[in-house]
C-alpha cells in the first residue's frame, strides 16, 4: 500500500507528533489503570528530563546513542537494507576501542582518543560488512544475518571477556580501567574550567560527534554521487543495476558506514562513561535505533529529534520511577512500547487523515488563486 | 492480593506515625540489574527491608536501576534528598558507590557482596566458605555412594569459593568422597538456566552423585529438581529452599543479605552503624545450614550433631577453612 502524499515539512513533523500524541494518551490510560495520576506523571516525566541541567545532561546522553544507531538504520534503510545489526556492530566497535586503549596505554589523550574512535568506527564497520557482502553476493536476506551476527557478536564478545580480557580476580566479566587518558572530555568536567557548574552527568563530547555524524549523513545521502546510488538502490534495486550503478560496491559500502556509525554507541559508553568494556554495554540501544529511525523517517533531522525524544524517555522515565514508587521500571518500558508501536508500527494510521485535513486546505486555496 | 494490601495500609499507618517519632532516619535501597523480586540476592534485602518498616514503622525508598548509567544517578539523587542510610545490592554497584561516597561524605553508604574503603561506607561481606563447609560436610555423611555434585552458577571467584569451602567439608567428613563440579556459565544468563542446571546435576548424578549442592540463583530450581526426580537429594543456596522439594533438600546453606540490610537500617536507627568492613560468618549468624519440619526426617540426630561439632569448631577457629578468594587457589 502506497502511503498517502504529504509535503516533507507535515512528513517530518505532524505525522510524528500525532503518533507521539497518540502514545501519551493510551500511557495515560494505562497510568490511570494502576491508581496514579497521568498528568503528574506527565508532569514528572518532563520535569525530569527537561526541568534541570542535570535532567537535560541526562536527556542528551541518552539521545546520544540514540542518534547514533537511529542514524545507522537510517542510512542503511535509504539503501533498502534492513539493518537489525546495530547492537551487535557496536558491540564489536566496542572491542575495537578497547583493544586500542589497553595496548597503547601511554599515549596522550589528544592521538589515543581519534585512534579509539576510528578503530571502533571500523570494528563496527567490518561487522556490518560482512552481512552486506552476503547479501549482495549470495542473496543472503540482511534482516536475518545482520540478527544471527548479534548473536555472534554476544557470544564472541562473553568468551573474549571471560577467558582473556577480564581483570585478573574480578567478579565481573569486563576488563581493567582504560587509562585516564582514553575519556572522552564531560561537558561538566569543561563547562567547570569556565566556572560553570554543571551536575555530574555522563554527557560527553560524543554528543557533538553524534550531531556532526548527522549532518555527515545528510552530505553524503543528498550531496554527493555515492548518496544518489544509495537512494537509487533503495528506491528500485534491478533500475539501479540497470543504470550501471554497481549494487554490490553500494551495498558493502553503505553497510559498512551503517556498522561504523553504529560504533558511536561504543564511543559515547565505552570511552565516554564506562572507561572499560564491559558486558552488554549495548543494553538494547542498538534496537532502540530501529524505532528512532522509523520515527524519524530515516532522515538525519528526523533522527536526531526522535532521539531527543526517546532520549527524554529514558531519563523522564527513571526519574518517574523514582519519584513515584507505584510506577516500576517495567511500566516505563509500557510508555516506550506505546511510543515504539504507534511511531513504528501504526505509523501510517494518522497519515492519511492528516493528508486529508491538509488536501482540504489546499482545494479551499485553489478556486481562490483562480478567482483572482 | 487483599492482604497484602491490607497489610500495606496497615504498614503506610505506621509510616505516618513512626515519621514523627523517628524523622532523623531515611534509610533506601538501590537494587541491582537483577530486579526487586529475582527469588535470590535482591529479595532477599527486600525482605529485610520490609522486616524494618514492619517493625519500626519507618518507611524506606527503593530504586530498580535499568542500566549502567543509572546506579550513580540512583544513588546520587537519594543522598541529594537526604536519604541515609543507603544499601547498594551486590557487588557492580562498587564504582558508583566509591564514586558517589566521596561526593556526600556525611551520608552513609552500605555495600553488600563488595568492599569499598571509604571513610563513610559500611562494607558487608559474608564467609559463604564457612556455611558450604558445613553442608559438604553434611552431604558426605548422608551420601551412600561417597559421590556428591557441586553445580555453580556464573563462574566467577564468589562462586568458586562456595565450591571450594563445600569441597573442604567433604573432604573433611570423608577423605575419600569424590565431588563432581560443574559451573553453568561464564555470563549473567548462568544465573537464570535451570533447564542446563537440571542436566548439569543429571549428568552428576549418573556419575553416582547422590548430594549435588548449588550456589546458581535461578539455575539452581533445575538442579534441586533433577534431583528429586531422581530420587536423590539436593542442597539449597541463599533462602531457605527446604520447602522447594519437601523430604528431597538435605538442607540449604543459608546467606542472610535479609539480616544484613536490616541491621544496617537498624543500626543507623539506633545511631550505632558504623562504617568499614563488616564480615559475617558461622558466628554472627550471616550463614547457617537450613533445619526445619521438611528436612527434618533427613537430619537424623547423628548428622545433626556432626554439623553442630563443625559450626561450633569453625567459629572457635579449631577448623580453619581456606577462603578461594584470598588467594584464588583452593587446597582440595
Amino acid at each position: 500500500m502506497r502511503a498517502a502524499k504529504l509535503p516533507v515539512w507535515a512528513d517530518l513533523t505532524l505525522v510524528p507528533l500525532a503518533n507521539v500524541v497518540a502514545a501519551f494518551f493510551v500511557s495515560g490510560l494505562v497510568v490511570l489503570a494502576i491508581g496514579e495520576n497521568p498528568f503528574n506523571a506527565m508532569r514528572v516525566l518532563i520535569s525530569g528530563s527537561l526541568g534541570s541541567l542535570e535532567g537535560i545532561s541526562f536527556t542528551l546522553y541518552y539521545a546520544t546513542n540514540f542518534i547514533f544507531t537511529g542514524l545507522s538504520v537510517a542510512l542503511a534503510y535509504r539503501a533498502g537494507l534492513f539493518n537489525i545489526g546495530a547492537e551487535g556492530q557496536a558491540y564489536l566497535a566496542g572491542l575495537g576501542a578497547a583493544l586500542v586503549c589497553l595496548s597503547l596505554p601511554g599515549l596522550p589523550a589528544i592521538i589515543l582518543l581519534p585512534l579509539a574512535i576510528v578503530a571502533a568506527g571500523v570494528f563496527g564497520a567490518i561487522w556490518a560488512m560482512i552481512p552486506g557482502w552476503l547479501q549482495a553476493k549470495r542473496g543472503s536476506h540482511i534482516v536475518i544475518t545482520t540478527i544471527m551476527f548479534n548473536w555472534i557478536a554476544t557470544s564472541l564478545m562473553a568468551w573474549l571477556l571471560v577467558n582473556s580480557m577480564r581483570a585478573p580476580g574480578s567478579m565481573q566479566p569486563e576488563t581493567k580501567s582504560f587509562p585516564p587518558a582514553a575519556l572522552m572530555p564531560k561537558f561538566d568536567g569543561i563547562l567547570s574550567l569556565f566556572g560553570i557548574a554543571v551536575p555530574s552527568s555522563p554527557l560527553n563530547v560524543s554528543f557533538l560527534l553524534a550531531l556532526i555524524a548527522a549532518a555527515f549523513v545528510w552530505l553524503l545521502v543528498w550531496r554527493t554521487r555515492l548518496g544518489y546510488e544509495i537512494r537509487t538502490l533503495g528506491a528500485n534495486a534491478s533500475a539501479a543495476d540497470y543504470a550501471g550503478i554497481g549494487t554490490t560496491r553500494v551495498i558493502v559500502i553503505t553497510m559498512g558506514l551503517s556498522g561504523m556509525l553504529a560504533g558511536g554507541l561504543a564511543v559515547n559508553e565505552v570511552l565516554g562513561v564506562q572507561n572499560r568494556l564491559l558486558l552488554e554495554f549495548t543494553s538494547g540501544y542498538g534496537f532502540v535505533g530501529i524505532a528512532v529511525a522509523l520515527m524519524g523517517r530515516a532522515h538525519p533531522v528526523g533522527v536526531v529529534l526522535a532521539s531527543l525524544l526517546f532520549g527524554m524517555l529514558y531519563q523522564g522515565g527513571a526519574e518517574l520511577a523514582f519519584d513515584q514508587p507505584r510506577i516500576t521500571r517495567d511500566m516505563i518500558v509500557v510508555i516506550q512500547g506505546l511510543v515504539v508501536l504507534f511511531a513504528g508500527a501504526l505509523e501510517g494510521m494518522f497519515r492519511t487523515p492528516i493528508a486529508a485535513v491538509l488536501g482540504l486546505f489546499r482545494r479551499t486555496d485553489e478556486p481562490d488563486s483562480r478567482s483572482a | 492480593m487483599k492482604p497484602v494490601l491490607a497489610g500495606l495500609a496497615v504498614a503506610v499507618g505506621f509510616m505516618a506515625a513512626g515519621d514523627l517519632a523517628q524523622a532523623e532516619v531515611k534509610p533506601a535501597i538501590v537494587y541491582d540489574l537483577g530486579g526487586k523480586f529475582d527469588k535470590s540476592f535482591n529479595e532477599g534485602v527486600y525482605q529485610g527491608a520490609e522486616k524494618f518498616k514492619i517493625e519500626t514503622g519507618i518507611a524506606y525508598r527503593d530504586f530498580e536501576i535499568q542500566n549502567d548509567a543509572q546506579r550513580e544517578q540512583g544513588f546520587r539523587r537519594f543522598a541529594r534528598d537526604g536519604f541515609s542510610p543507603i544499601v547498594a545490592v551486590g557487588f557492580s554497584q562498587a564504582s558508583a558507590v566509591e564514586k558517589v561516597a566521596a561526593e556526600f561524605p556525611n551520608t552513609q553508604f552500605t555495600i553488600i557482596d563488595m568492599v569499598v574503603d571509604k571513610p563513610n561506607v559500611q562494607s558487608i561481606v559474608f564467609r559463604e566458605h564457612e556455611g558450604s563447609f558445613v553442608v559438604g560436610l553434611m552431604a558426605a555423611k548422608a551420601s551412600k555412594t561417597g559421590k556428591v555434585g557441586f553445580v555453580g552458577g556464573m563462574d566467577i571467584p564468589l562462586i568458586r569459593k562456595f565450591a571450594c569451602g563445600y569441597v573442604q567439608g567433604v573432604k573433611y567428613a570423608n577423605k575419600s568422597a569424590d565431588v563432581f563440579q560443574n559451573m553453568t556459565g561464564t555470563t549473567g544468563a548462568a544465573w537464570a538456566d535451570p533447564v542446563k542446571g537440571g542436566e548439569l546435576a543429571r549428568s552428576q548424578i549418573e556419575r553416582g552423585a547422590d548430594v549435588v549442592y548449588h550456589a546458581a540463583g535461578g539455575t539452581g530450581l533445575g538442579v534441586l529438581r533433577a534431583a528429586a526426580d531422581a530420587g536423590k537429594l539436593g542442597i539449597g543456596v541463599d533462602s531457605n529452599q527446604n520447602a522447594l522439594f519437601p523430604g528431597k533438600v538435605l538442607t540449604s546453606m543459608l546467606k542472610r543479605v535479609d539480616v544484613a540490610a536490616y541491621k544496617s537500617f537498624a543500626e543507623a536507627k539506633a545511631g550505632t552503624w558504623k562504617p568499614g568492613l563488616q564480615v559475617l560468618g558461622l558466628k554472627e549468624e550471616g550463614v547457617a545450614y537450613a533445619l526445619d519440619d521438611n528436612n527434618k526426617s533427613l537430619v537424623t540426630a547423628d548428622l545433626k550433631a556432626a554439623a553442630d561439632q563443625a559450626v561450633a569448631d569453625i567459629i572457635a577457629g579449631k577448623i580453619q577453612v581456606h577462603d578461594y578468594m584470598s588467594d584464588s587457589k583452593c587446597p582440595m
